[in-house]
This record gives structure tokens, C-alpha cells and sequence, in this order.
């Protein structure tokens, strides 16, 4: 590479604290959402993003509960202290949660299960997601994505409109202007909605700390069965195929992000608190959606996804 | 920690994808994964650099016909504080992108291939940033290192701009030209050697030092939009009642007396509330919860205004316009008008006159189809159903424009500002 790629200066990544404004803009639109929508729901995950969201909900409306129910797309390969965490936060708060299974669609025979090596149901959540969005009538699912996360999420809108097939048009979206939010849609039609875009990954772990949330503790270091493939680290689970030469050992790791298992990648760390996975973040040199396998099938990888109705 | 929300503008092939990446690569926010993505990008494109455009375009549509079509959102911070980037597209039929991309920013840069000078493009991001009042427009020059470096031409440019600046720019606004190179990162992050004539600052030192719009709406009449009446109903809060909303403009304190509109009914407020702490004052841009000292009507959509600093109420609005949509404004069509957050339906009755950007000036014959076609912008009178309470967008412009929304197609089909 030529000259291009000669920084000129060095500039430090820096340490500061959470603009407070993220969350005023967040919340913002959650109770936008409750005034213009019927059904919402908060699409969960057990992730670091859908808690901060949740978390967002419950400061939106306090003291009043928090007007979603919680949905919950199980692909079956989830890691258990997601779902041990998902529980608890469910109890604590007094939400509501509806589970649908990724597995039942495979018997439905409305998706096929994937095969070999790179095998994952990352995919096949979408085909679940619509179902359940058709049987709960969900006209709005707030989901935890970030506009910092991917190329084709950088084009995403707030207020995000789908249509009776879940599908994303990228040309045809709804301009947004100053924070005026437009969630009119027709029978059918559903709204994504994304209270975080504007954060990135350092946002949120600031924010999360600042608020002194609890996580799943499989974002701190924990010792793990795990293998090497193209350069990463798998953990070893009964949903993965495995290669002959793909040795199990055991290792200290975490997780950056919390997918499913088949398609999240764990990294080497020590990290067992949030100052230590900030700092790990800041002078991170891998990004974060480059632990997920799931997009390093191409480059357009998440907007084909998007197109499908992913969320 | 505060955000400095920027507008980049440009046009096609202005280098307007290479100067984000610059800005970005230099402040360490592209991780190894994301270069060694852009290296390998770039080989399988024939270039023998690292395609820093390459990090913006995200749709293969883009990637495809190598322009920028959607509003990209870019972060990168600084130990001083956060700048979010809505890179917006500099071709001709996507400009309702610029304006989307534009609004809610304090800073626009536009940039200018030193070797094209001004062109009409250059005209247009410049007259939509005035009109959208962005009190800060950096001129970036770009591509000095394809002149030379030459001072001349960089005077020439400037002073082309400063004859637009004398019909389009209000008072107020400030205007800093800067010589860069992009591909090189003259003068983005480091002070360039090769212009020692040039004595102003790098681009991030002047965005660094840029006033946020936060800080100069806090200072504007205090309009609280209501977007939820709050009554949870249980044990603890029976009788609690609590209108929850974003500060549009000004600060409010408890004790104040406040009027609500449209009923007229005047209250103190009792308390200002962020999840159950309370705060003495609220300010511009918060969310918060408000309770006041009496029952009054208030219900979502009406909005609580201080006394003494009551918006005019009205039905019949002047207002510049800017259409968003492929179909165009119909005179007599009745449209649902949106301001903030509170929707009235609302007929377009008039349309004075059309902007001709090209030649800046105005057409005051209106237009022999009667209407304003995708991204044009007009002056029109519109009549609501009920009254609004907004006031002039260049008074206050948190609280003087509207969009509108085709009940149709459910579009929003354009943007208004109050005059």
C-alpha cells in the first residue's frame, strides 16, 4: 500500500465518559413509540444492546412499568447464562416474554436447517421473527442495533418501515428530520425501530456501567472448551461440526458480542470487569462485528440478511 | 462528554468518502479488521492505495456505481468529545437526502474539488445549510495537492464563495475556508508543510472547537412538547400524573409558571423528574418527566410553554418548503402536518413562489404546473384543521418546522419551515 495508508499523526482513542444525550434521545423515541403504535415489542436477546434498551424503557415511563413485551427468537444454540440472565431480568422487572423457537420452524418445515461446517440458524431467525411479529401482531419491534456496528446498518433509519414480508428497501426509506418520527404504516406493514442507533460499542459499555447494569456473564472472562478456525476462537458446542483437526482445549476467553452460539466468536482476555473490557475495547484491534461469523460471508453479508426481514 | 453532530456535502467524486476515512483512520476509530477488509477490497478494485471511501459506501448499490446514494451515519470521537457524521449524498436526484442528512447539525462542511472550483452543486449544499440555519460552514478545498498547493487558486475559490455567502448566508453564520488534500491528509489532522501560506486551523482543530446547537437553543424560549401523560395507577404513585417529553428549546425550573397549550390553562411546576430523581431545572434536548401543582388539560401533543414567552397560535402558515417526494405538492390535497410531535391535517392552499438555485434567485410567477416537484424548495401558505403553536424557524428552530405526511402512502413527503 502507498502513502495512503501512512497515518500522519497518532491519535489516542480516548477514555471519556457517556454523553448523557444518547439517552435523552433514546428515550425519546421508546415513548414515541408508545404513543404511536398499538402493539410494540422489544426484540430480546440477552445481549449487552437489548439490555441497554430495556433499560432505557424502564427510565422512559418510570414510574409507570414499561409498556412492551419482551420477544425472545430462540435459535436453540443459545448460550445458557443468556438464558439464565433473560429470566432473571424478566422477574425482576415484571415483564412480559414471549419465547418462539427456531426450532419449531424447522419442523414446520418453513426453513431449512443448515448444514455443514459453517452450519448456523442465524439466518433462519428471520422466518420465527416474521411469524411471531404475524401471530402477536407486533406493529413495532425495538431492537439494540447500531448504526456503528456494519456498513449497510450506517443507512439504517430509526423508525425503520417493513412491509408484509419483513423486507428492508434501502432506496425506498422515509427521510428522518430533526427528530420527527413518522411510524404511520398500513395493516400489515410493521416498524423496526432503533432507540440506539446514534451509540457505539463504547457507548454502551460506558453507559452500562455508569448505570451499574448487570450482564451475562459470558462477557467476562471465564475458562472455555474452545477451537481455532480461520483465525478465530470457536467455543466447542454440541451444535458446531467439527473437523478431525479441530482440537478442543481449554482457555480463558469472553465474548464481545453475545450471538448465537454457531456464529459468535470468542476473544482471549483476562477481562473480569467492565473497566478491564472498556479498556480492552479501546485499544481493541479487531471490531466487534468482527467476531461474528455470520458476516464474514461477504461483504453485503447483513444488508442481503436485511433485505429478508432480518432485523 | 458532548456530540458535535456534522453534515459532509459534496459533489460526485469530490472526495468526500476518502476525507471521512481520513478523519477516521487518524482518530484510531477503523479497527485492523476494517482495514485489512479495505485492503483487500481495494486490491480486488485494481488500486494500488487504500480506498478509504470504501468505508462509507455500504450498499451494493453504492459499491456498484461507486456514488453515495442513502444518508450514512458515521462516529468517531475525540478525548473532547463525540462527532457523529451524516455523510450525505452529493448526486443531483438524491438532494432530499442532503436535506434529512443536514438537519439537527451545527456544522457543514462542504467540500470542493480544487481543480472544478464552485459548481452548481456547490451552490445548492451551501443555500440548503443557510436555509436550514447551520450557524458553522467549513469550506473544505480538497485535492490542493492536483493545483499545486497554489494559494491562487485557493483565493480564487474562496472569494467565488464569499459572492454566494453575500445572498444566501444570514447573519450570524460563520464561514471558515480550509486547503486540504484528502488523499494525503493535509491539513485535516496535521498542519500541512505544504501550504505555509495558510494560517487558519486543520479541519479537526476547527471542529473541535465548534459551539454544539445544544448550547444555543438552551438559550430560546422554553417549548415542552408532551409526548406521554404518565399515570401508573398503582399503591405507591395512585395519584401521580406526569407529562413525560424532550425539551425542545430553552430550561425550565420548578416553581415556574407555565401555560398549557392549546387549552390555555395555567400551572407551576411542582417537579422535574429523571426516573424519580428530582432536578431543578431541565434544559434543551432533555428528556424528562414534569408534574405540575394543579389538574390541569394536558394530553399528549399539547405543549407547555412558559408565561410570558407563548407562541403565536396559528391556523394559516407562511413556510418555506422542500419536497421530498417523487409525487409532486398538490395545491388543495389535504396532507397531515407534523409538528414536533403533534399532527394536524392541513391543506396546502397557495404556492407563492419557487427558489431557482442555479441562478439564486427567485421565481416569483408560480409554477405553471401549480405544484413543487422532488427536490425543490418553495414558499407556500398552508392551511390546519386546528391550530400550532410554532415559532419562526429562524427564531427558533426547534420549534418552527413541520413535515408533511401523505395520508396516501404514509410518506413524509415534505419539510417545512415556519416564517
Amino acid at each position: 500500500m502507498s502513502t495512503i495508508s501512512e497515518k500522519t499523526t497518532v491519535y489516542q482513542a480516548n477514555d471519556s465518559s457517556f454523553p448523557r444525550e444518547l439517552e435523552d434521545e433514546a428515550i425519546y423515541i421508546l415513548r414515541e413509540v408508545a404513543s404511536q403504535f398499538e402493539k410494540p415489542a422489544i426484540l430480546f436477546s440477552g445481549g449487552k444492546d437489548s439490555i441497554t434498551v430495556v433499560r432505557l424503557a424502564q427510565k422512559a415511563f418510570y414510574p409507570a412499568k414499561i409498556p412492551f413485551a419482551l420477544l425472545h427468537v430462540d435459535t436453540g444454540h443459545n448460550f445458557p447464562e443468556t438464558i439464565e440472565y433473560r429470566d432473571w431480568l424478566v422477574n425482576k422487572l415484571g415483564l412480559e416474554l414471549h419465547v418462539r423457537y427456531v426450532e419449531d420452524s424447522i419442523k414446520q418445515g418453513k426453513v431449512k436447517e443448515e448444514t455443514g461446517k459453517y452450519a448456523s440458524r442465524n439466518a433462519s431467525q428471520t422466518v420465527t421473527l416474521l411469524d411471531a411479529i404475524e401471530e402477536f401482531k407486533f406493529d413495532a419491534c425495538i431492537g439494540g442495533a447500531r448504526r456503528d456496528e456494519e456498513k449497510a446498518r450506517a443507512k439504517e433509519r430509526i423508525f425503520s418501515v417493513r412491509d408484509d414480508f419483513g423486507q428492508w428497501d434501502a432506496k425506498k426509506q422515509r427521510p428522518e428530520l430533526f427528530d420527527m418520527l413518522n411510524g404511520k404504516i398500513e395493516l400489515g406493514e410493521n416498524v423496526r425501530v432503533f432507540p440506539i442507533s446514534n451509540w457505539t460499542e463504547l457507548d454502551v459499555w460506558n453507559y452500562i456501567k455508569e448505570e451499574e447494569l448487570r450482564i451475562p456473564s459470558i462477557y467476562f472472562t471465564h475458562e472455555r472448551d474452545v477451537f481455532e478456525r480461520d483465525g478465530m476462537i470457536w467455543a466447542d458446542s454440541e451444535f458446531i461440526n467439527k473437523s478431525e483437526d479441530e482440537i478442543p482445549y481449554k482457555t480463558q476467553v469472553r465474548f464481545r458480542t453475545v450471538g448465537d452460539m454457531t456464529c459468535t466468536a470468542a476473544v482471549a482476555s483476562t477481562a473480569d470487569n467492565l473497566d478491564d473490557v472498556i479498556g480492552e475495547i479501546l485499544s481493541a484491534q479487531i471490531s466487534e462485528r468482527g467476531a461474528r461469523i455470520d458476516d464474514k460471508r461477504s461483504e453485503a453479508a447483513m444488508e442481503k440478511r436485511k433485505q429478508a426481514g432480518y432485523f | 462528554m458532548d456530540i458535535l453532530r456534522i453534515a459532509t456535502a459534496g459533489s460526485v467524486d469530490d472526495g468526500k468518502s476518502t476525507l471521512i476515512g481520513r478523519l477516521l483512520y487518524e482518530t484510531n476509530s477503523i479497527t485492523k479488521d476494517k482495514i485489512e477488509a479495505l485492503e483487500s477490497a481495494s486490491k480486488r478494485k485494481g488500486l494500488d492505495f487504500l480506498d478509504l471511501s470504501l468505508l462509507t459506501d455500504g450498499l451494493i448499490a453504492e459499491r456498484e456505481q461507486g456514488i453515495t446514494i442513502d444518508v450514512a451515519h458515521i462516529y468517531f470521537s475525540t478525548p473532547n468529545r463525540k462527532y457523529i457524521i451524516a455523510d450525505t449524498p452529493g448526486h443531483f436526484e438524491y438532494t432530499r437526502n442532503m436535506v434529512t442528512g443536514a438537519s439537527n447539525t451545527s456544522v457543514s462542511i462542504i467540500l470542493i474539488d480544487a481543480r472544478n472550483g464552485v459548481v452548481e452543486q456547490t451552490k445548492r449544499h451551501f443555500y440548503i445549510s443557510s436555509m436550514l440555519r447551520i450557524k458553522n460552514i467549513v469550506v473544505a478545498v480538497n485535492k490542493m495537492d492536483l493545483v499545486g498547493y497554489s494559494q491562487e487558486r485557493f483565493n480564487e475559490i474562496k472569494n467565488e464563495l464569499l459572492a454566494i455567502a453575500e445572498q444566501v448566508s444570514f447573519e450570524g453564520q460563520e464561514l471558515q475556508f480550509i486547503p486540504i488534500s484528502s488523499l494525503y491528509g493535509e491539513n485535516l489532522v496535521r498542519k500541512s508543510s505544504e501550504t505555509p501560506w495558510y494560517e487558519g486551523e486543520t479541519l479537526l482543530n476547527t471542529l473541535e472547537n465548534v459551539a454544539t446547537q445544544n448550547s444555543e437553543l438552551s438559550v430560546k424560549n422554553a417549548r415542552f412538547p408532551v409526548q406521554q401523560v404518565i399515570r401508573p395507577k398503582t399503591e405507591e404513585f395512585h395519584d401521580y400524573r406526569g407529562y413525560a417529553g424532550k425539551i425542545a428549546s430553552g430550561s425550565f425550573f420548578v416553581g415556574d409558571l407555565v401555560e398549557a397549550l392549546p387549552s390555555g390553562q395555567i400551572s407551576k411546576i411542582k417537579t422535574i423528574e429523571k426516573f424519580g430523581t428530582k432536578l431543578e431545572t431541565g434544559k434543551a434536548k432533555e428528556s424528562v418527566v414534569i408534574t405540575l401543582e394543579d389538574n390541569i388539560d394536558v394530553s399528549r401533543g399539547n405543549m407547555l410553554v412558559k408565561v410570558g414567552e407563548q407562541p403565536e397560535s396559528r391556523k394559516e402558515i407562511e413556510a418555506k418548503i422542500c419536497w421530498l417526494d417523487g409525487q409532486m405538492l398538490t395545491v388543495g390535497k389535504t396532507y397531515l402536518l407534523q409538528h414536533g410531535i403533534n399532527r394536524v391535517k392541513a391543506k396546502v392552499t397557495k404556492v407563492n413562489s419557487l427558489i431557482d438555485i442555479k441562478n439564486m434567485s427567485l421565481n416569483n410567477t408560480p409554477p405553471a404546473d401549480g405544484g413543487i416537484k422532488l427536490n425543490e424548495i418553495g414558499w407556500i401558505t398552508i392551511k390546519t384543521a386546528s391550530p400550532i403553536y410554532a415559532d419562526k424557524y429562524e427564531e427558533n428552530p426547534a420549534n418552527g418546522s413541520f413535515i408533511l405526511i401523505d395520508e396516501m402512502n404514509n410518506g413524509t413527503v415534505g419539510i417545512g419551515f415556519v416564517e
